[in-house]
């Protein structure tokens, strides 16, 4: 993969997703060489958009279209589930870190561009249907984090997107 | 648009639309190398803003989805992710 990304931003950017990834229960890939590809990737989008968009996904440029590909993913963690795998592949199930299991190929989970238009405007519809609770509850869209209070966390507790990654649940 | 042409042998019509940063094009592309057969690929992350959307029809007319790599053989048959078997097996090149 051509860049100019250098070696010390990948490992640099390598090291902290893999902390971070085993502080909150997740792992990256073991095949060390394919990951850093992947971890470049994501600095060639953090370069190019502004943020660091899936490297296995075409992002537009236009934040709120790709927030649902800003790694981590609304998808990672269904597909880790079912496949031990996320997309790209640069986050793997404790049985395929562990060798338990082989990843295996992953379809793309993430619907067509009119499918997901559609499923943004009912969001934000809902977002605003009035509700008989005390509090909103909030729900983290990557890792399904709930919480009832008047707005989302502006970090999630649980795998640390920020707020607005957050749907408003019931 | 950038479509990049690799001269090999002539197993029809082959186009790849990738993704310049994504490690499953990579393979793929990698793979269409090694088996020595001419093909033309096009990173979609790297086209002209001016011509993205007209790049992402093109992918989406293949494949709805849009998602990538996916390759176009003889304009008819679609294989959509890196599957080495469908890939080898469409080619002629078990």
């Amino acid at each position: 993969m051509p860049n100019d990304i250098p070696d010390e931003e990948v490992d640099r950017l390598y090291t902290e997703l893999d902390a971070e990834a085993e502080a909150g229960g997740y792992h990256l890939n073991p095949d060390r060489e394919f990951t850093r590809g992947l971890v470049c990737g994501l600095l060639v989008n953090r370069d190019r958009y502004g943020y660091i968009a899936c490297p296995c996904r075409l992002a537009t440029g236009r934040r709120e279209d790709d927030l649902d590909i800003i790694c981590p993913c609304d998808y990672r963690d269904p597909d880790l589930a079912e496949y031990g795998a996320c997309y790209c592949a640069l986050y793997v199930s404790a049985d395929v870190k562990t060798g338990k299991r082989e990843a295996e190929p992953v379809p793309e989970r993430r619907p067509p561009r009119p499918e997901r238009k559609k499923m943004r405007e009912e969001r934000e519809s809902t977002s605003a249907a009035p509700s008989t609770l005390a509090y909103p509850v909030w729900r983290c869209r990557v890792c399904g984090y709930l919480c009832a209070r008047n707005a989302p966390p502006e970090i999630c507790p649980i795998c640390r997107v920020p707020r607005e990654r957050f749907e408003r649940f019931m | 648009m950038d479509v990049v042409h690799v001269p090999g042998e002539d197993r029809g019509r082959v186009v790849l639309y990738a993704l310049s940063t994504c490690g499953w094009c990579a393979k793929t592309k990698q793979l269409l190398t090694d088996l020595g057969v001419e093909f033309s690929y096009l990173y979609v992350d790297r086209v002209d803003p001016a011509e993205f959307d007209q790049a992402l029809e093109e992918v989406e007319r293949w494949n709805p989805r849009g998602s990538f790599p996916t390759l176009v053989i003889n304009d008819e048959h679609v294989i959509v992710g890196f599957q080495e078997d469908a890939i080898r097996e469409a080619l002629h090149a078990k």
